[in-house]
């Protein structure tokens, strides 16, 4: 279970990343599943190579960083739906993957990686290893806090919340998406250094199927922690990466196999997506306002955004409208 | 300060669908210029302010705001120059983001923007100040959503968010139509007040002919994409809604005499 507890601390840093893209942005980035992969393959060649694993982690970044910027381009200047362009970029980035690693896995036994101090330390898998990867990730959550809060932030913020706002106080809402999508590849290229070098490997199909990972974590902790503010939110997304490593742990401990995963996470965001939309679930929500705590409006999770496959409307017009009738009263 | 010359705009051209939305408009704005427009629906009034803006680009024409052509700037290139405000309340902020931070966003219109925190405590307490201008007591609220405000309240901070920072142009397109009346006569109070403090040139289009009448020191009347009434300041004065109606009435005749005098 420790172990279940750092792979959450370690894939939150990937879940950071989709938080950027799919609250923040409004766009559901699928590039996820190719330039997390590059992220390991850069490092774990880097590493082979001998290059230091801290350096590793940074051109893992860069490479992410690259990837989201293809994507980007693709949406906006190349016009292309948003899903697509990552897709698009996540199957070419396959190929590239391959290329960079020259084999399907590059083992990294025996190699110095920014884990084997705390391997040797024996303290991975105890409250020093949790503590360690704790920090690394509250650290991330909170640059890009930070970050959220800059003007650039604000800027990047509104072009999600309200485009044709941003536009006319003279924000290219372009730029804005393609720094966006930069920005959050980066931490999942990042995330995928980090992992291939806690589990020792970086393998072409470590990837598959992520992004479903990172949009339970984020649905799951804001279902639980909402997302009143920036910090909280970011906050959310931290634990709700360990609850889901942790859900996936139980459901191999009560016997299923590692193949059935993916379906037990497809299971676990279709259920995030669509139980708040049922009716007791809305019942709650609207009682919750009219007892006169108006920030539950807000909250409505984004996640009809996906279900209506029309991200930015469902959920968005229907708080405005709700919020309107409440905040003249 | 505006100037607008020979613009022509066709929506959907050579289709059956298509639409002659502005045919050679003229029109020019001193600065300081107040000028309401009115008209009838699909006259062309919105045309005009989103050619002036960059949300549209002309067929024909040029468009200059002082002194410098912008024709083929983008939107959010122009945005240095022009404020606007939108008829739908909703569409004017962002919802998700706080009032202090909609103001931090309105108040580097035209900037760079870096990584600087965008609400300080300095900022903080001018946006106050600005708010209390208005009266509804937002000074108070900075850290509330503005998802949470009413449609009045959402206009009016549009509103100060278009000119707190002096921008050459503004642009209000209808922007009490979707507001009750007591709301739509604050927020029309606010409107003469800013612009008048701040000498604002202005583009105001409402539906409503007595607020023209009244409000600005210049009336335009549009139809079919043209501009078919002009009246000062001077002009403007004793004119009742009754006169504009005959106004109105008179040149749509004469148009459509011309027409099948032409043909
Ligand atoms: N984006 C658009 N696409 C197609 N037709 C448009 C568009 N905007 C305006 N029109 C058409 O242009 C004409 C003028 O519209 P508009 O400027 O909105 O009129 P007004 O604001 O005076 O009511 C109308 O016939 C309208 O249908
Ligand atoms: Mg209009």
């Amino acid at each position: 279970m420790t172990t279940a507890i750092e792979l959450g601390l370690i894939y939150a840093i990937m879940a950071l990343g989709v938080y950027l893209t799919f609250r923040i942005l409004d766009f559901p980035d699928l590039t996820v599943d190719g330039s997390f992969t590059t992220g390991a393959a850069v490092a774990a060649i880097s590493i082979t190579n001998g290059i230091n694993p801290i350096m590793a982690i940074l051109m893992a970044f860069v490479a992410g960083l690259i990837a989201g910027v293809i994507t980007g381009l693709l949406n906006t200047k190349g016009r292309i739906n948003g899903l697509l362009a990552g897709i698009l970029t996540q199957i070419g980035l396959y190929s590239i993957n391959l290329r960079i690693m020259g084999k399907a896995n590059v083992p990294l036994l025996g190699e110095d990686t920014a884990i084997t101090p705390l391997r040797e330390a024996g303290v991975l898998g105890g409250p020093v290893g949790i503590a360690a990867f704790t920090l690394l990730a509250v650290v991330l959550a909170l640059v890009l806090v930070w970050f959220l809060h800059t003007d650039t932030g604000l800027a990047m913020q509104a072009t999600g919340d309200n485009e044709k706002m941003i536009r006319s106080f003279g924000v290219n809402t372009d730029n804005q998406k393609i720094l966006g999508l930069a920005l959050s590849n980066g931490l999942v290229g990042m995330c995928g250094a980090v992992i291939a070098q806690y589990q020792g490997f970086a393998d072409i199909g470590m990837g598959i199927g992520l992004i479903l990972a990172g949009l339970a974590s984020v649905i799951i902790g804001q279902a639980i922690f909402g997302q009143r503010t920036i910090l909280i939110a970011a906050l959310a997304v931290v634990v709700g990466s360990v609850l889901y490593r942790v859900v996936i742990q139980l459901s191999l401990e009560v016997g299923l196999n590692p193949n059935d995963m993916k379906l037990v996470s497809a299971i676990l965001v279709i259920l995030a997506l669509v139980v708040p939309q049922l009716p007791f679930f809305k019942r709650r929500r609207r009682t919750r306002v009219r007892k006169g705590e108006p920030d539950a409006v807000l909250e409505t999770p984004g996640a009809p955004a996906l279900a209506t496959g029309a991200p930015g409307t469902g959920s968005f017009t229907g708080a405005a409208t709700t919020t309107t009738e409440q905040g003249d009263r | 300060m505006l100037t607008i010359s020979s613009v022509s705009k066709t929506f959907f051209a050579g289709t059956v669908n298509e639409r002659r939305a502005l045919r050679g408009v003229d029109l020019h704005l001193a600065e300081g210029d107040f000028v309401t427009v009115i008209g009838s629906n699909g006259a062309g009034k919105s045309t005009v302010l989103n050619i002036v803006s960059g949300d549209l680009f002309p067929d024909e024409g040029t468009v200059t705001i002082d002194g410098r052509d912008v024709t083929k700037l983008q939107d959010h290139q122009r945005a240095a120059f022009v404020g606007r405000v939108f008829q739908d309340p909703m569409a004017g902020t962002a919802p998700h983001l706080t009032i202090e931070e909609n103001m931090a966003i309105a108040d580097r219109r035209g900037r760079p923007r870096r990584l600087a925190t965008g609400v300080t405590r300095s900022k903080r307490s001018r946006f106050a100040d600005e708010l209390a201008t208005l009266e509804l007591g937002l000074e108070n609220r900075l850290k509330a959503k503005v998802g949470l405000l009413s449609g009045g309240q959402r206009q009016a901070l549009s509103l100060l968010m278009a000119t707190f920072s002096d921008p050459k142009i503004l642009l209000l397109d209808e922007h009490t139509a979707a507001l009750d009346p007591q709301r739509a006569d604050l927020v029309t109070r606010l409107t003469r007040q800013v612009v008048e403090d701040k000498g604002l040139t202005t583009l105001m289009v409402t539906h409503n002919m007595e607020q023209a009448l009244r409000v600005g020191n210049r009336l335009i009347m549009m139809h079919e994409g043209q501009i078919i009434l002009d009246l000062t300041e001077e002009e403007k004065r004793g004119r009742t809604v009754k006169d504009l109606l005959g106004e109105f009435e008179k040149i749509k005749g004469a148009t459509i005499d011309d027409k099948t005098l032409l043909q």
